[in-house]
């Protein structure tokens, strides 16, 4: 007997958050995250948990801020204009060094755009988004079994490295049904907070969370500590899956839902002959520089084909790990719409006659 | 040799940076003392906010968080949600609690969010040179109200007190200031009188302290005290706006 259940993607980030400890969830409306918050609204009134909805992203992505400060496990999820919002918080936690969860289930852009999945916040989510030098921890499920165990790891690692870890998710995502398995969640990494601003109690000096370093030398300081803390993390915590690379000719780089629609084309492109092959990276940062230039050098791989639901984002990244030494082509749909597997196909297609330079 | 004067506990040997005749340092030995003489030092958590007091988590003995300019009221709401049994306060100045923290301010005290916030209106931007702030009195010179304040162009004072005392959620709203001896005295009785409050988790308080900044006023320091008591109080007078009868 397996404990399988049938369940939208957002209602199963809002469980496998409560599963993964976290007992404070702050956020405001928006499409099309929006079963996230009216989970999180029964669930935290369930689990003796703490709920509120804020009065703008912007207060929300602060509370969680102020959450974090305080010690506890928070989360806190929105969508793409939403997320913008939440930029200047975002900044603050990384400078702040505090752990928290952000959720972005991807709208179409730019401004209020449309409401339909897409993947236009790969730059926003990677290269900052926010001021000043630094970084979140980035993944991107492509099931919803993954967004069940991405989002408890994504606590994890926030605690861990005291860093902000977003998941990065789409419409299509959080609004479909998969089955899925609610694993014993793995023993916590130590959740014990020294640092935190919790009442002195006796400590011989008071707590400070402060971002602000008006002394030059004091703040590259702070700064080196972060860029060291971001090389571990590059060292350690890079995720990604690899298909059907043997042999392959081309291979897809894609992510999330653009990877699934992937997926099916390497079944059929097989079918008639063509051998392809896939790199999907699961942490978006740190991204699998190293495995796509171990890719790029194999004798058998003649091009790769980066599919995004976006103008072409992720392939910049993909195009440094490269580094020239393959030809990288894009396609990719925008507006909400998805690729079809046929028109990924054509793309194939056009690259095995050479037709796309 | 008998002690009759000494620096409270409840601040660090930190120096104060703050300017000749500026009435914060007043402010933070009141709060100060009134956390020890209560016994809740140990308990309180503070946050700092951005403008003349960003760095006030030094001086304050208490944990202390710093947050984001006018976002300390939603950090402070973290925080309490949090940890309720602790004592959370926010300390914000004019520009950042009535002009770009205006949202989380008035939703805090409609949540009736069981935090104590201790607001400084000096009518000016402090720290960032003397720009017009949304508490600046009409006809008052600023760096960027240069020729006065004029309603017709740059509109009128925000009585921040009168504002939040209309919403049910804010129990006990006062506004104070410190231009004598027995206005401090009052004042550090709003200011034990907001932690009790919290204590006794009635819902949300505000203390309103209009005070001094002579650097950017360009007025001598005890002319400065005049000046609170001359110009600044016929716009917000002082007294209690909420919570008169509030027995605690």
């Amino acid at each position: 007997m397996t404990n399988r259940v049938l369940m939208k993607g957002n209602e199963v980030i809002a469980e496998a958050a409560i599963r993964a400890g976290c007992r404070h969830y702050f956020g405001y409306p928006i499409t099309p995250q929006t079963e996230i918050m009216h989970y999180m609204a029964k669930r935290m009134v369930e689990v003796g948990g703490c709920f509120v909805q804020a009065e703008s992203e912007v207060a929300a992505i602060n509370m969680v801020y102020g959450a974090a400060a305080a010690g506890a496990r928070v989360l806190t999820s929105s969508s793409s204009p939403g997320i913008s919002l939440k930029q200047e918080g975002m900044s603050y936690i990384a400078g702040a060094e505090l752990p928290a969860v952000v959720v972005n289930i991807v709208r179409a852009g730019p401004g209020l755009g449309g409401i339909l999945p897409a993947q236009g916040d790969y730059f926003q989510a990677t290269k900052g988004g926010g001021h000043g030098d630094y970084r979140n921890i980035v993944i991107a499920p492509a099931s919803i079994q993954e967004l069940y165990e991405m989002t408890v790891a994504a606590f994890n690692l926030a605690d861990q490295y005291r860093m902000l870890v977003m998941i990065l998710g789409d419409g299509a995502l959080g609004q479909m049904m998969e089955p899925v398995l609610f694993k014993e969640v793995e023993p916590n990494v130590s959740t014990e907070k020294l640092w935190a601003a919790t009442g002195r109690h006796g400590k011989p000096e008071h707590n400070i969370i402060t971002s602000i370093y008006i002394d030059p030398d004091m703040l590259e300081m702070k700064n080196r500590e972060l860029v060291a803390k971001y090389a571990v993390v590059q060292k350690e915590e890079t995720r990604f899956e690899t298909l059907n690379l043997d042999g392959a000719e081309i291979v897809f780089t894609a992510f999330g839902t653009a990877s699934r629609i992937c997926r099916n084309v390497i079944r059929q492109a097989a079918e008639m002959g063509i051998k392809v092959g896939m790199i999907r990276p699961i942490t978006l940062w740190p991204f699998p520089s190293e495995e796509i230039a171990r890719i790029a050098n194999l004798s058998h791989v003649k091009a790769f084909l980066d599919i995004e639901l976006n103008a072409g984002q992720m392939v910049e990244d993909v195009r440094l790990a490269v580094n020239g030494k393959k030809p990288v082509h894009f396609y990719g749909r925008m507006g909400g719409n998805l690729p079809t597997q046929k028109e990924i196909l054509d793309q194939l297609l056009a690259i095995q006659k050479g037709e796309v330079r | 040799m008998a002690i009759v004067f000494e620096r409270t506990k409840g601040l660090t040997d930190k120096p104060f940076h703050f300017c000749p005749g500026c009435t914060h340092g007043i402010i933070h030995r009141i709060i100060a003392e009134v956390m020890c003489e209560m016994g809740i030092l140990e308990d309180t958590i503070g946050v700092s906010s951005v403008g003349c007091t960003y760095n006030n988590y030094e001086y304050f003995a208490c944990d202390m968080v710093q947050a984001a300019h006018g976002r300390a009221p939603a950090v402070a709401t973290g925080i309490k949600r949090v940890h309720p049994e602790n004592m959370v306060f926010t300390y914000q100045g004019d520009g950042d609690l009535a002009s770009i923290g205006a949202a989380e301010i008035l939703h805090a005290a409609a949540r009736g969010e069981k935090i104590s916030v201790f607001f400084v209106n000096n009518a000016v931007y402090g720290m960032t040179s003397g720009q017009m702030a949304p508490t600046t009195l009409l006809g008052q010179v600023t760096t960027t109200s240069p020729f006065g304040r004029d309603s017709a162009v740059q509109g009128f004072p925000i009585n921040v007190s009168e504002l939040l005392s209309v919403l049910p959620g804010a129990v006990y709203i006062e506004r104070v200031s410190l231009n004598n001896y027995k206005n401090i005295q009052t004042a550090k009785r709003a200011i034990a009188k907001s932690f009790r409050v919290q204590q006794q988790k009635l819902g949300f308080s505000l203390i309103e302290f209009l005070s001094t900044c002579p650097t950017n006023w360009g007025k001598e320091p005890v002319e400065s005290l005049r000046w609170v008591e001359s110009d600044m109080m016929p716009q917000y007078p002082l007294g209690v706006f909420k919570g008169k009868d509030l027995k605690v």
